[in-house]
């Protein structure tokens, strides 16, 4: 497992796209927002925990279709199907290489982000901590995504529909977990929810997307 | 005699041709009751106006679209339980209709909130979960519509059902976590007292009926036809075989 993992960390970074690639486009994101709804501080001050969160799903969502694509179409994905590791395994480290070379960079780069969109001083840790929370659960459910139309033609926009929707409650109670701090009430519940459903999607999607993958293998 | 027995594609064909007049007599008798009784004969509400009459097509269709969903979950399970085609078959003839009932709910419910609340839309926990039911539908719907090989789409789309449910179930509590809500509670409830005046509750009901007739007629007549056209594509095959 751990040699699967290595494995996946290397093509991510050696073939120079997954690290720099979603980062670059979260940035691009944030900056957006300013050019679409004006520079006043204090009204970008209120969305910006909705803005990074956001951000930081689309980011995540871009890397998503080369999970098992490339695994896919060289035959990989075969020989790990039939190596001594359970195909559950098999994807729950690649949602871990995903989340590494993914999430955890995004959930890093928001708090410095934040900074552009003039978030309140008591939403820095927020922001940092409910990213680290959630972008595992985005990465994990984004595998069962990506192991769904692994082997379709044009898969990319079909992930996207099918993906997006099962984020919902990851965003709401994400971005929640900021904006109570913000607004200075307590976030308690939005947070124990948040990683309540990581921790959830950690323990059951490994077992659907590997359903997934055998029946797109067979 | 199992219920199982019709997960024969031939035993279904054979009932749903005995049964299809019959539930579309019923349907268009207890459709045409409902809503000719509904829209005509009942009093205008005191604080509604005739407003109120719009209830006889958004209650029904709001309960089908959810209904549906929860039948192509089971009919997902027991395909991927028991492998009978008709099953997936029938999850997807129903999302359609359901993808239908959605949008005929959140229409009729802006058609209603425009004089009643003063808007057509509002981020309501309600009207929001059904916008998100609303995507799951097209997600479903797209990833049938984009594999070609039948057993692999049967086999995927039940499983991002499976998983959907799960998730749109979360969706629901996360809205209702997210924003307080401007809709009334259920017009309708066998445990409790406080729903709709009788005057009204009884038309509905029939009106109730005669949709979920109306979706049962649809769902047997879909279902029909891809066992058809499947039997179509098999035949061809054997054709160009030789």
């Amino acid at each position: 497992m751990i040699a699967l993992m290595k494995r996946d960390l290397q093509l991510a970074l050696r073939s120079g796209g997954g690290f720099g690639l979603s980062l670059a486009f979260f940035l691009i994101v944030v900056m957006f927002v300013p050019f679409g709804v004006g520079p006043e501080s204090a009204v970008l001050a209120r969305i910006a925990p909705g803005i990074l969160w956001i951000g930081a799903l689309l980011s995540c969502l871009l890397s998503l279709d080369r999970i098992f694509q490339l695994d896919y179409e060289d035959g990989s994905l075969d020989l790990l199907a039939t190596a001594p590791l359970p195909l559950e395994g098999i994807v729950a480290m690649k949602a871990v290489a995903h989340w590494l070379t993914t999430g955890l960079p995004l959930t890093v780069a928001a708090p410095v982000l934040g900074f552009l969109l003039n978030l309140p001083v008591e939403g820095y840790l927020w922001v940092f901590l409910s990213l680290a929370a959630g972008t595992p659960a985005l990465s994990f459910l984004g595998t069962f995504g990506a192991a769904i139309t692994v082997g379709l033609k044009r898969g990319g926009l079909l992930l996207s529909l099918l993906v997006l929707p099962l984020y919902i409650p990851t965003l709401i109670f994400g971005a929640q977990s900021v904006t109570r701090v913000v607004e200075g009430q307590s976030n308690s519940t939005a947070f124990a929810i948040l990683a309540a459903i990581s921790l959830f999607t950690f323990a059951l999607i490994p077992f659907a997307a590997a359903r997934a993958l055998r029946v797109n293998i067979r | 005699m199992s219920i199982w027995e019709f997960a024969n594609p031939r035993r279904f064909v054979h009932l749903t041709d005995t049964l299809l007049p019959w539930t579309t007599a019923g349907t268009v008798l207890l459709m045409g009751v409902g809503l000719v009784w509904g829209f005509f004969f009942t009093p205008d509400d005191y604080a509604q106006g005739s407003t109120v009459k719009i209830i006889f097509l958004h209650v029904p269709s709001a309960m089908l679209a959810i209904n549906i969903w929860f039948m192509m979950l089971v009919t997902s399970l027991v395909w991927l339980v028991r492998r009978h085609h008709v099953s997936a078959l029938a999850a997807k003839a129903a999302a359609p209709i359901g993808v239908t009932m959605t949008l005929i709910a959140l229409f009729t419910g802006a058609i209603w909130g425009e004089p009643m609340w003063g808007t057509y839309w509002a981020w309501d926990p309600r009207l929001t979960s059904f916008m998100i039911l609303f995507v799951f539908y097209l997600g479903y719907i797209a990833l049938w519509a984009a594999i070609e090989d039948p057993d692999t789409a049967a086999d995927l789309t039940s499983i991002l059902c499976i998983v959907g449910s799960v998730f749109a179930f979360l969706s629901r509590y996360a809205v209702m976590f997210w924003n307080q809500g401007l809709h009334q509670g259920a017009s309708l409830s066998l445990d409790k007292a406080d729903h709709v005046a009788n005057v009204f509750y009884i038309p509905l009901v029939i009106s109730i009926a005669g949709f979920i007739l109306f979706f049962i007629t649809l769902v047997l007549l879909r279902t029909r036809s891809e066992i058809h056209a499947r039997r179509i594509s098999a035949l061809l095959a054997r054709e160009r075989q030789g």
